[in-house]
């Protein structure tokens, strides 16, 4: 246990931040690159989970035990929010046969 | 220390090789590696609790979700249009500007630079976490339960055919 305590012991705070920004944009990046929709939805979990990250990294500098009960609601929320997520998807598929985006574009107006 | 840097580099690494992947089931894989990365950065921080939840929530439950329905949809041809360079290009900057802007607002925070320490070690434990869950937050878990069933009824009254009305427009 204490030698898991001592791997970060020198690690800086912003470098945490840094990696979770780094993460979040990555999947920014692959909300706006990509057309395939589960690929879409993939970024939007790679976003939640550098959240997940970083909300845990500063419980843990605080000391305080409900930044990771936080986490535990998001990764909760995440579960309903993909199951939802992909029944649309699979009806989309189902009634256009392909699940690229951009045949929604008419959900526009 | 250097196992954090180590770690760091893999989760950007294949987060990247997830988004730039053709196959959408290699992005999937490469989604699963991912997370196991944060999995590991979990145990750094020892935060037990979280790291078993993310392994067999994220890896186990949801990623498993996602394999099952790109298997339903059965995209085993690449079939996915490619965009035009610039709608590419302007995504790349979009989201280059974005990383800018958040690092740049790290520079006015005052104690961003103190090293991670690990002041209570049994802080992610899960007895820890479970008394602090079933204390302070017993309404929220109460809730949470709620949001997953109506999710649930939810995915299955939108997944399933309706046989009898019309096929819908789009």
């Amino acid at each position: 246990m204490n030698s898991i305590a001592n791997t970060i012991h020198a690690v800086p705070l912003n470098h945490y931040i840094l990696l979770s920004t780094i993460i979040f944009s990555i999947g920014v990046m692959g909300v706006l690159l990509r057309r395939n929709a589960i690929v879409i939805f993939m970024s939007v979990e790679l976003m939640l989970n550098s959240v997940n990250l970083l909300l845990t990294a500063f419980s843990v500098y605080r000391g305080d035990a409900a930044g990771q009960v936080f986490v535990f609601f998001i990764m909760a929320l995440a579960a309903a929010e993909v199951a939802v997520g992909l029944a649309i998807i699979v009806m989309i598929y189902r009634n256009t046969n392909s699940i690229d985006i951009n045949v929604l574009n008419r959900l526009k107006w | 220390m250097s196992t954090f840097y180590f770690i760091a580099f893999l989760s950007i690494f294949f987060s990247i090789l997830v988004i730039s992947a053709k196959n959408p089931v290699h992005s999937i894989l490469y989604l699963i590696l991912t997370f196991f990365t944060f999995t590991v950065h979990y145990i750094l921080m020892n935060a037990q609790f979280l790291a078993i939840v993310n392994f067999i929530v994220y890896m186990g439950a949801i990623l498993v979700l996602f394999l099952y329905t790109l298997m339903l949809i059965n995209l085993n041809k690449e079939s996915e249009p490619v965009k035009p360079f610039m709608v590419k290009l302007a995504a790349v900057v979009g989201a280059g500007i974005l990383l800018v802007a958040l690092v740049s607002s790290l520079k006015i925070a005052n104690h961003a630079s103190d090293p991670l320490v690990l002041k209570n070690p049994n802080l992610g434990l899960v007895k820890n976490l479970g008394k602090v869950l079933f204390k302070e937050f017993l309404l929220p878990f109460e809730v949470s339960s709620v949001l997953l069933l109506s999710a649930m009824v939810g995915a299955v009254l939108l997944a399933t055919k309706d046989k009898k009305e019309p096929k819908a427009t789009i």
